[in-house]
């Protein structure tokens, strides 16, 4: 037999006490029925979001310029995804941990070139257009250096684009074919068929929208809907729902880090956040081993008010 | 062939390991300890009732796939229920954490219950987390730009993707659902073996 | 008929929604009144009497 101390935290005391009778099936129905009652109620008089989809082609028609400038970030390299590093490219480290760059580590596993993929491939697949046709051409057959050039000079009067009679205007000289690039993308992308030919690069069946997915979020139009509906990361959206509805509210802890210091003007905040959440969470699933912890229910006497009844027998 | 034999077979060992730690009488008990009296002990059995309707409704809209809520009056009706019954579920499962933490329903051997509890919870919060980037919408495209970066940022993402819709909604109706009904049916299982913590012993309490 | 054949919602919660600052939180009011329920319903389930109290207590 053990002879080992009574420890209140670990061990529990033997019940000599009588027994009641429980009806367990009895008590699961009732609960599903009343369960499922509240939910057809909620369900009835709330309703649920669906606000719909945005498309690249909603984008580039509600904002052209917005939508060149950002074919033009694809170009030049300025946008999230072309500066993003892994998993998509190896543009930046990515964010560390102290010394580990976790995301480095694990690799380009979802490779994404912003100008192949999101300008010159999509502006490829159109109908021969024999414009579009010698600027492909002259893109193609150019060096890296020259293509450079072409995109800084045309990015240097990108402040002042406009956008008129169906066209994307930049004064800029010495851009080769970019001005055509960019203004066959912004027909293209309202038209519609920009959002075909971002899901379709793969082939027939699609089931994976990274590329429009990157593409639409380096623009600010998805951003801008995103914040009438106080879904910014600083805005708590995390936790928030489009519409007035609830939303997840059990992440806002997750979600609360990322508004107090040193994590609101961290570069590294997505990666401390998710390793101080990650160490919570085995301080929740060992609780029952770590003493203080696990002294703190006995200590603050909550369950005298739940076996109150146990007590005064 | 002896008895001996089929003493010593792999499926005689199994069974009277099964019955001998969860005999029918604990498995589906028809009488529990008198402290069990309080409504706190309600949240544990409205979790899982919230998780049936949570599987039913998802059962519901697998049935016509992953757009037809977007179209249908009855498939936005069936989604707003697959939307309630998971507020619900959580709404339950938290105040059941709060209750069995101020318990301390760790005691007494119960450790890996608490313990696949958790792991139960984190589950769920992936569940949904894959369920509200597979909408197929606003708040789909919205949520998993941004989330993305949070995943990536660990190295997860290198293989858990978050903008590719199929792998999501396959994490979402398969993987994920499998993982929280077989962690939920550990759970209750380990309940029924251990049975219900008793109360904390007190100088001049009645527990003896 | 066609309106309850619609299944629409009765109170839909479309609009734009309401947000409570307070420091640095800042929450909606949908998340607030769920996270408001669940202490509620904590508190509630400590302190209300446990029906069928008295009942068991006859029972044996």
């Amino acid at each position: 037999m053990s002879t080992k101390p009574f420890r209140p935290d670990v061990d529990a005391p033997e019940y000599k006490g009588k027994y009641v009778p429980y009806d367990i099936i009895k008590e699961g129905t009732i609960a599903i029925i009343v369960v499922g009652l509240l939910v057809v109620l909620l369900a009835t008089l709330f309703g649920s979001p669906d606000e719909r989809a945005i498309t690249v082609k909603a984008w580039s028609n509600a904002d052209p310029i917005d939508f060149a400038t950002t074919a033009l970030g694809e170009l030049n390299g300025s946008t999230v995804t072309a500066k993003y590093g892994a998993p998509y490219n190896t543009a930046a480290p990515g964010q560390n941990l102290g010394p580990l760059r976790l995301a480095q580590f694990a690799g380009v596993t979802i490779p994404v070139n912003t100008v192949r993929d999101f300008v010159i491939n999509p502006l490829s697949s159109l109908p021969y257009d024999k414009p579009l046709s010698a600027a492909l051409t002259e893109w193609k057959s150019a060096s890296a250096s020259q293509q450079k050039s072409w995109v800084s000079n045309y990015t240097a009067g990108a402040s002042k684009m406009t956008w008129s009679n169906g066209q994307i205007n930049v004064p800029a000289t010495n851009a080769g074919p970019v001005p055509e690039l960019i203004n066959k993308l912004t027909s293209m992308a309202r038209s519609g068929a920009l959002d075909q030919a971002l899901v379709t690069g793969g082939g027939f069946y699609t089931t994976n929208y990274t590329k429009p997915l990157l593409f639409v979020a380096d623009g600010t139009y998805l951003a801008n809907l995103a914040q009438k509906q106080h879904l910014l990361g600083s805005q708590w959206g995390m936790m928030n729902e489009t519409g007035s509805y609830p939303g997840q509210a059990w992440l806002w802890l997750y979600t609360f880090w990322y508004q107090v210091p040193p994590f609101n003007s961290s570069s590294n905040a997505d990666v401390q956040v998710s390793a101080l959440m990650g160490l919570l969470s085995i301080l929740l699933l060992l609780l029952p081993f770590i003493p203080g912890l696990r002294s703190i229910p006995r200590k603050v006497k909550v369950y005298r008010l739940i076996w109150r009844e146990h007590y005064s027998a | 062939m002896s008895t001996a034999e089929i003493e010593r077979q792999w499926t005689t060992r199994l069974r009277k390991r099964a019955t001998g730690h969860l005999p029918p009488e604990k498995l589906l008990p028809d009488t529990q300890p008198a402290y069990v009296s309080s409504w706190i002990y309600v949240f544990g059995v409205t979790t899982l009732a919230a998780l049936m309707l949570v599987i039913l409704s998802g059962i519901i809209l697998a049935i016509r796939g992953p757009q037809w809520w977007h179209s249908s009056s009855i498939g936005h009706f069936v989604n707003s229920t697959h939307l309630w019954s998971v507020e619900i579920f959580f709404f339950a499962m938290i105040v059941h954490l709060w209750g069995k933490f101020f318990m301390a329903a760790w005691r007494g051997g119960r450790s890996l219950t608490w313990v696949t509890g958790v792991v139960t919870f984190l589950a769920s919060v992936g569940t949904a987390f894959t369920g509200y980037v597979s909408q197929t919408n606003f708040d789909s495209q919205w949520i998993s730009t941004q989330a993305k970066d949070g995943i990536n940022a660990t190295g997860a993402g290198s293989i858990f993707n978050v903008l590719n819709l199929g792998q999501m909604l396959m994490w979402h109706i398969v993987l994920l659902p499998l993982a929280a009904v077989l962690l939920t049916t550990i759970h209750v299982l380990m309940v029924r073996v251990k049975g219900v913590v008793p109360p904390f012993e007190e100088q001049n309490g009645a527990t003896k | 008929m066609a309106y309850f054949w619609s299944l629409a919602a009765l109170i839909p919660l479309n609009n734009y929604g309401h947000y409570i600052h307070w420091g640095v939180i800042d929450i909606s009011l949908a998340n607030f009144i769920v996270i408001v329920l669940m202490i509620i319903a904590f508190i509630a389930a400590l302190f209300l009497p446990f029906p069928g109290r008295s009942r068991r207590k006859e029972s044996r």
